[in-house]
């Protein structure tokens, strides 16, 4: 466990609460998009730690991990919405989305096992395609999914009749929509960290870390590489399933065109940029690579206009510029990502001399 | 009948444009271990550097022969150029990386390829001007024109070369030295790096061209047209059994006539369940069922051991 974790440096731990409640509402002044791009960063963090256990622990290339997030929307969209006229509650649909992610995962896995490296990363390539194709053509003969319009007026998460929609004052506090779903949204993510922690150092996560390093010598020391790997997958699928469910509720509107695999990618080069298989390393890739794109929205025209005098260039293109170059300079100047785990710094340092 | 005759030509074109392709990809990945993620966009540069020098010459007066030959040498010669570059500037620094991080600066560099062709194309669908005059035959009820004919012909003495240069010259002598044991390779006077670089320029070269294929075939071009054309040309190559030449030719053309005939007949099969827009699942499920029972591909040999 890092040293800022360290339930033992107590004022470390009230810093972290305090600025983890008090964020939503600073970011809540710059207005309420910003609450919803904070919102998106920790839903990313979410994933990227699910994907995390699949490519982190296991070193299983996935790169159709969307998947797993679609499966989960669209079980919110299907189960509360006027779609099909069911209502059911947050605490039924997203155990049960957690559950059928979870299959699909194991699902994805079982055809996999006898594949290494990149053949696995171009089936779960197509496994993540499949999935978008069905869900943009499902509309006929039967409608399920409604096709490329995607399904609206989802349910908003709702605990105990408060919705999660509606701005509310409690005890004299306005909290916004928005706001709510951060706080829901850290939770979970909380809950996810924990898991992972717990994880890595478990007997599971060691199995994971034996198979990673080396297959063979792992099914020699007896383990059960074929359960394993398929835990992997329908552990990360499952935390897929959950974060699928809360975006459904949050945006109120699912398509296929949120699943694509440009998606799967960008969470994989949160992985990877951030440093894979090291959990705080994971989040601040999500973090950054969420917020990046964001802020360059914000700032690229103003920038452009104070050095030229004028907009030269289409601002969401030069946006999208500026990203790949980010990721192109920050893995060629930190290979092993922003913030590696130690070890595998020493693993780098020792391969290169 | 002649539906499955009329799938069976359209899929062999399709089989050839994405054998050019997935050469790219297997050539770099035979050597290097790497995917190439940027290859897609550096087809779709080469598409529109031809379109544009193609448009000028046209307009200059210039016969439409000289100007489809001018397209073609100056999409070839960016697109050795840019592959060139990529292989400098975001896969050499990082050849002792851990493998995953040479995957994400591809990535970057697809975006960013997209992006700059986006600033300097625009974002509108362009019209790729008829280089040869479109002649219609016939055989057996299924019909074929000329552009069809000359691309297969094309992408047939292309890959004849390739083969030529791989395994008749020195050149590819030290490619394929390379790709079974860089290290010895090395000992035996090999320059890697000269290997290595001249095998991205070789499959950006076979990129443009097949660039020039995909424009003249659709006569139209975008510049977010390279991410499903490499998406697809990489299927191919895993198909065949990536790192292997002949693997990536019979992957290519395999899948251009899964997807034709799959397309032709998924309604008849489903009992009109399903439709021709499900085309692209077909191509991905032949795939996830070869790699079941193959694991490394039609072709391909047993792979390193390392996710």
């Amino acid at each position: 466990m890092s040293k800022w974790l360290n339930p033992r440096s107590g004022l470390g731990l009230t810093l972290i609460v305090v600025a983890l409640v008090a964020l939503p509402f600073v970011a809540g002044m710059g207005g309420q998009a910003w609450v919803r791009i904070l919102n998106f960063a920790i839903l990313y963090a979410f994933l990227a730690l699910g994907l995390n256990i699949v490519v982190g622990f296991a070193g299983l290339l996935d790169l159709g991990y969307i998947a797993f997030y679609a499966v989960g929307a669209y079980l919110w969209a299907l189960l509360a919405s006027p779609h099909f006229g069911l209502h059911l509650p947050f605490w039924v649909i997203l155990p049960l989305g957690a559950l059928v992610a979870g299959i699909a995962g194991a699902l994805l896995g079982a055809p996999t096992l006898k594949l290494r490296g990149d053949y696995l990363a171009i089936v779960t390539l197509g496994f993540g395609e499949i999935v978008r194709i069905f869900m943009n053509n499902l509309n006929a003969p039967v409608n399920i999914t409604n096709g490329a319009q995607g399904i609206t007026m989802i349910d908003p998460v709702s605990v105990a009749g408060l919705k999660f929609s509606a701005t509310t004052t409690l005890f004299g506090i306005t909290i916004t929509g928005p706001q709510k779903y951060y706080y829901l949204l850290v939770l979970l993510a909380l809950g996810v960290i924990l898991v992972n922690f717990r994880l890595q150092h478990s007997r599971i996560g060691r199995a994971w870390q034996a198979i990673r390093e080396d297959e063979i010598a792992a099914k020699a020391i007896g383990i059960n590489t074929r359960n394993v790997k398929l835990l992997a997958f329908a552990m990360g699928a499952s935390f897929g399933g959950i974060a699928g469910g809360i975006f459904a509720a949050m945006q109120g509107f699912v398509s296929p065109e949120s699943f694509s695999l440009i998606e799967s990618i960008m969470i994989l080069a949160m992985v990877v940029l951030g440093g894979m298989g090291h959990i705080p390393g994971v989040i601040l890739g999500a973090v950054l690579l969420t917020v990046l794109p964001e802020a360059l929205r914000y700032a690229v025209v103003p920038v452009q206009k104070a050095l030229f005098g004028e907009v030269l260039a289409d601002p969401e293109s030069l946006r999208m510029l500026i990203f790949g170059l980010a990721l192109i300079l920050v893995m060629r100047f930190k290979p092993a990502g922003l913030w590696p785990s130690p070890e595998r710094r020493r693993e780098l340092s020792e391969k290169t001399q | 009948m002649d539906i499955l005759l009329q799938q069976i030509i359209n899929g062999l074109v399709q089989g050839a444009i994405y054998a050019m392709v997935a050469l790219g990809y297997t050539m770099v990945y035979g050597i290097m271990g790497l995917i190439n993620f940027a290859h897609g966009e550096v087809v779709m540069i080469g598409t529109l550097v031809a379109i544009t020098v193609v448009t000028l010459l046209l307009k200059a007066g210039v016969p439409v022969m000289l100007a489809g030959a001018c397209g073609i040498v100056a999409a070839a010669v960016a697109c050795m150029a840019l592959g060139w570059t990529l292989e400098r500037v975001a896969y050499r620094p990082l050849r002792n990386a851990p493998r995953l991080t040479p995957l994400i600066t591809a990535i970057g560099c697809s975006i960013v390829l997209q992006n700059v062709a986006m600033m300097v194309w625009g974002r509108n669908y362009m019209t790729f001007p008829p280089l040869i005059e479109k002649t219609q035959f016939e055989i057996a009820g299924a019909s074929f024109t000329s552009v069809q004919v000359m691309i297969v012909l094309v992408a047939a003495i292309s890959m004849g070369g390739l083969l030529f240069l791989v395994y008749r010259t020195k050149l590819g002598m030290a490619m394929r030295a390379t790709a079974q044991n860089p290290a010895v390779a090395g000992l035996m006077g090999v320059n890697a790096n000269r290997v290595i670089s001249s095998a991205f320029v070789i499959g950006s070269a076979l990129g443009a061209v097949a660039g020039v294929m995909v424009g003249t075939y659709y006569e139209i071009a975008h510049y977010q047209m390279g991410f499903m054309l490499g998406l697809k040309a990489f299927t191919a190559a895993v198909l065949g059994g990536i790192g292997n030449l002949a693997g990536a030719m019979a992957g290519g053309v395999l899948l251009g006539l899964i997807e034709a005939l799959g397309a032709g007949y998924i309604g008849d099969l489903t009992g009109g369940f399903l439709g021709s827009h499900y085309q692209d699942i077909f191509a991905f499920v032949v795939l996830i069922l070869v790699l079941m029972f193959r694991p490394s591909g039609l072709f391909g040999e047993k792979t390193g051991d390392r996710a």
